[in-house]
C-alpha cells in the first residue's frame, strides 16, 4: 500500500532529482550509521576478545591489536573441558518437545475458540492470555513446592557419555527434569501461542469449516487437515519464535532443575560462571556459543521471527 | 467492561475475510456428540495444566502471603500471621524498598528513554532509505539473544580492568578505575543500558509493523496541510497508532516487572541490583524458606503487574468485539 502511495512522488521527475541532494537526508544516514556502529560494537568486542589467547591480552591489555594472530583456543576450552555439546543436547530435549506441543495444544485452543461460537470464547482466551502475561516470578514459589511434592514413575533412561536423559524422571519427582521444565514451557507460552493464533484463525472463513461439518468429517480431521495447512506461515513464525524464547529461557530451569549438568545451556551458564569463566575472553567465547542458535536464527529465520513478534502485538 | 462505542476509524485490517462471515449463532448444533466432546477436551485439557500451573500457584502466593511457612509440612492454622510478612516488608525489611525503587528505576528507564527511541528507529526507518533493511536488521540483533547473553556481552565492556569502556577511557592505566557493574550506585544504569539495547530493537520491530498498518492518505493529507514530519507523526501518525502504542506500553511495563536474567547474571542480584523478582526467589527457594516473606513479595509483583496486564485484556476485549 505505501509503496504505491509513494511511488506517486517518484514519478515526478524533479521529486527524482530533489531526493539526490537532500541534507536531511545526509543528517538521518549520519545518525543510523553512528547508532549502527553503537549497536553492532558489543557483539564485534565480544566476537573479538572471545578469538584472542588469553595470554596476547595479559601482555597487551584488550585494547591492542592481536600480536600472536587469533585464535580459537577459547571456544576449544568449552567444547572439550566444559561438555558444551552436551547442554546443546540438553536444551534440545527441553525445547524439541515444548514448541511442538505448544503449537499442537495452542492450535486446538484457537481452532476451537475461533471456529466455533461458545458462550465462554472469550473468557478462555483471556485465561491463556493473562497467565502468559504474569511475571513467571509471581508463580514461582508455590509451583517449585508443587513440583517437589508431585510424584512420578520412573520409565528408565537414553545415556550420552555422562549425561543421562530420562524418559520420564530419575528421582520420582517432577522436579529436577528435563519432563517439567518442558510441561512448565508448554503451559506457559501457550498462552502466548494462543493469542497469536487465535487472532490469526480469526481471518479464515468459519464457512470452511461449517462445510465439512456438513460433509461428515470429524473436527479433529478438519483442525488437522484444513485448519492446521491454512495457518502454516503463522505456525512457522511461532515455532520460530517459541523456539528462541524456550531456548533463551533462564528462570525456568535456573529454579526447577537442582542440577547442573541437566540444565539447558542458557541457565547452564550461570553455574559455569565460577569454574570456566576465569577471564573476559572465555567469558566471551562462552557468550558467543551460546548466541550461535539465535543468531542462526537472525540470519536465516529473521522474517518468520519478526512475524511471530508482530503477529501478537499489532492484530487483534 | 465498558462497551466500547464505535471501532477507532484508523484501525484499518489487512485481511478482513473473517468478517465477511458474521454468522454465527445457532451452528452449534450441527456439531455430533461425539464432535462436541472432542472440542471441549481440546480446550478442557489445556485449560485444566492453565489452572494447575499458573492459576492455583497465583492463588497460592496470595494465601501464603498470610502465613509463615517454611515450606516443609503441612500448613496448618497456626501458621497464618495475618499481614505480618507485609508489615516487615514494609518498615523492617531493609532489601524491599531499594529492591521497589529498583524496579520503579527500571521501568521509568524504559518508558522515558528505551521505548521512545525504539519509536524513534521505527520512525525513521519507516521510509524508503537506502541500507533500510541493513539498519533494521542491526537494531534488531539483539533481540534473538537472551537476555544472559546480553549480560556476558555487556560485561566485557563494563569490567573494571578488561573491559572496553574504562580502557578506551583510559582510567585504567590512569588507576581510576570506573567500577561500572559493582558500583551500586551505577551498575543498575549500566545493566538498564545493556537491557536497553535489546529492548529498543524489539520496540522497534513491533512499532514499524504497526507504522505500515496506518493508512498513507492520512499522511498524504496532513502533507498537503502543510504539516511537516515531526507535526505529522506527533499529531496525525501516533493518535491513530492508539493500538500498537497500548501494546507498547504493556510490553514495556511488563517487561520491567519481569526483570530477573540480567542483574541475576551480573552479581545474583544484590548490592545495587536488587529486583522485586529476585527478593522472591532469594528468600523463598535459593538461600532460606521464607516462603510466606517471598509470596508477600510475589503478591506486591502481582498488583503491580494487573495494571498492564488488564489494560492489555482490555484492548483484545474491545477489538474482538
Amino acid at each position: 500500500m505505501s509503496v504505491l502511495a509513494r511511488s506517486t512522488a517518484v514519478a515526478r521527475p524533479a521529486a527524482i532529482a530533489q531526493r539526490r541532494f537532500r541534507p536531511g537526508r545526509v543528517i538521518l544516514h549520519t545518525f543510523l550509521i553512528a547508532m549502527s556502529a553503537v549497536w553492532v560494537f558489543p557483539l564485534f568486542w565480544a566476537v573479538y576478545s572471545s578469538l584472542r589467547p588469553v595470554g596476547d591480552t595479559i601482555q597487551h591489555g584488550y585494547l591492542s591489536w592481536p600480536s600472536e594472530g587469533l585464535s580459537l583456543v577459547n571456544y576449544q576450552t568449552f567444547l572439550t573441558q566444559a561438555d558444551l555439546p552436551y547442554y546443546y543436547l540438553n536444551t534440545l530435549v527441553v525445547a524439541a518437545p515444548a514448541v511442538i506441543l505448544t503449537l499442537i495444544v495452542a492450535s486446538m485452543i484457537a481452532f476451537a475458540c475461533t471456529q466455533f461460537s461458545w458462550r465462554f470464547n472469550l473468557t478462555v482466551l483471556m485465561i491463556f492470555t493473562a497467565g502468559n502475561l504474569l511475571p513467571p516470578q509471581v508463580i514461582i514459589v508455590p509451583l517449585y513446592h508443587i513440583y517437589l511434592n508431585t510424584p512420578l514413575p520412573m520409565f528408565g533412561s537414553i545415556d550420552f557419555g555422562q549425561f543421562s536423559y530420562p524418559l520420564f524422571t530419575d528421582n520420582n519427582l517432577l522436579y529436577g527434569q528435563y519432563l517439567g521444565v518442558t510441561l512448565i514451557h508448554v503451559v506457559f507460552q501457550t498462552g502466548f501461542a494462543t493469542f497469536v493464533l487465535s487472532n490469526y484463525m480469526k481471518t479464515i472463513s468459519k464457512e470452511i469449516t461449517e462445510s465439512a461439518i456438513v460433509d461428515g468429517a470429524h473436527v479433529l480431521r478438519i483442525w488437522w487437515n484444513i485448519i492446521l495447512p491454512l495457518c502454516r506461515p503463522a505456525l512457522a513464525a511461532m515455532a520460530t519464535l517459541l523456539f528462541t524464547f524456550i531456548y533463551n529461557d533462564f528462570f525456568w530451569a535456573l529454579i526447577l532443575m537442582n542440577e547442573g549438568n541437566k540444565r539447558p545451556i542458557t541457565s547452564a551458564l550461570n553455574n559455569m560462571q565460577g569454574e570456566f569463566f576465569t577471564n573476559d575472553n572465555l567469558i566471551a567465547a562462552g557468550a558467543m556459543l551460546a548466541a550461535i542458535p539465535p543468531i542462526l536464527v537472525f540470519i536465516f529465520l529473521q522474517k518468520q521471527f519478526i512475524a511471530g513478534l508482530t503477529l501478537g502485538s499489532t492484530k487483534g | 467492561m465498558a462497551r466500547p462505542t464505535s471501532a477507532s476509524p484508523a484501525r484499518t485490517e489487512p485481511t478482513e475475510a473473517g468478517e465477511l462471515v458474521a454468522r454465527t449463532h445457532g451452528r452449534f448444533h450441527v456439531l455430533t456428540r461425539y464432535d462436541r466432546r472432542v472440542l471441549m477436551l481440546m480446550v478442557g485439557i489445556p485449560l485444566l495444566f492453565d489452572v494447575i500451573l499458573i492459576w492455583w500457584p497465583t492463588a497460592s502466593s496470595i494465601l501464603l502471603s498470610f502465613t509463615d511457612w517454611d515450606g516443609i509440612g503441612d500448613l496448618t492454622s497456626q501458621n497464618f500471621i495475618g499481614l505480618n510478612n507485609y508489615q516487615f516488608l514494609f518498615t523492617g525489611y531493609t532489601l524491599f524498598w531499594p529492591a521497589f525503587m529498583h524496579n520503579v528505576i527500571w521501568l521509568a528507564w524504559l518508558t522515558f528513554i528505551a521505548t521512545p527511541i525504539g519509536i524513534l528507529f521505527a520512525v525513521l526507518l519507516d521510509r524508503e532509505l537506502r541500507g533500510n533493511r541493513i539498519y533494521q536488521s542491526v537494531f534488531f540483533l539483539p533481540v534473538v539473544l537472551s537476555l544472559v547473553v546480553v549480560g556476558f556481552i555487556w560485561e566485557l565492556q563494563f569490567n573494571p580492568t578488561e573491559g572496553f569502556i574504562n580502557n578506551a577511557l583510559g582510567v585504567v592505566k590512569s588507576g581510576h578505575i570506573i567500577d561500572w557493574l559493582g558500583n551500586p550506585h551505577l551498575n543498575l544504569y549500566a545493566i538498564l543500558i545493556a537491557t536497553s539495547w535489546r529492548h529498543i530493537g524489539y520496540i522497534m520491530v513491533i512499532y514499524l509493523a504497526g507504522l505500515k498498518s496506518v493508512d498513507p492518505t492520512l499522511r498524504e493529507a496532513a502533507k498537503v496541510d502543510g504539516a511537516n514530519e515531526v507535526q505529522t507523526f506527533l499529531r496525525v501518525v501516533f493518535p491513530v497508532m492508539a493500538p500498537i502504542n497500548v501494546v507498547i506500553a504493556v510490553i514495556t511495563a511488563i517487561e520491567a516487572l519481569r526483570a530477573f536474567d540480567i542483574a541475576f547474571i551480573i552479581n545474583q542480584g544484590k548490592n545495587g541490583l536488587e529486583l522485586l523478582s529476585i527478593l522472591i526467589t532469594n528468600n523463598s527457594i535459593s538461600e532460606a524458606s521464607l516462603v510466606g516473606r517471598g509470596s508477600a513479595i510475589a503478591v506486591i509483583l502481582l498488583v503491580i503487574s494487573l495494571g498492564p496486564i488488564i489494560a492489555f485484556l482490555a484492548r483484545v476485549m474491545r477489538t474482538s468485539q
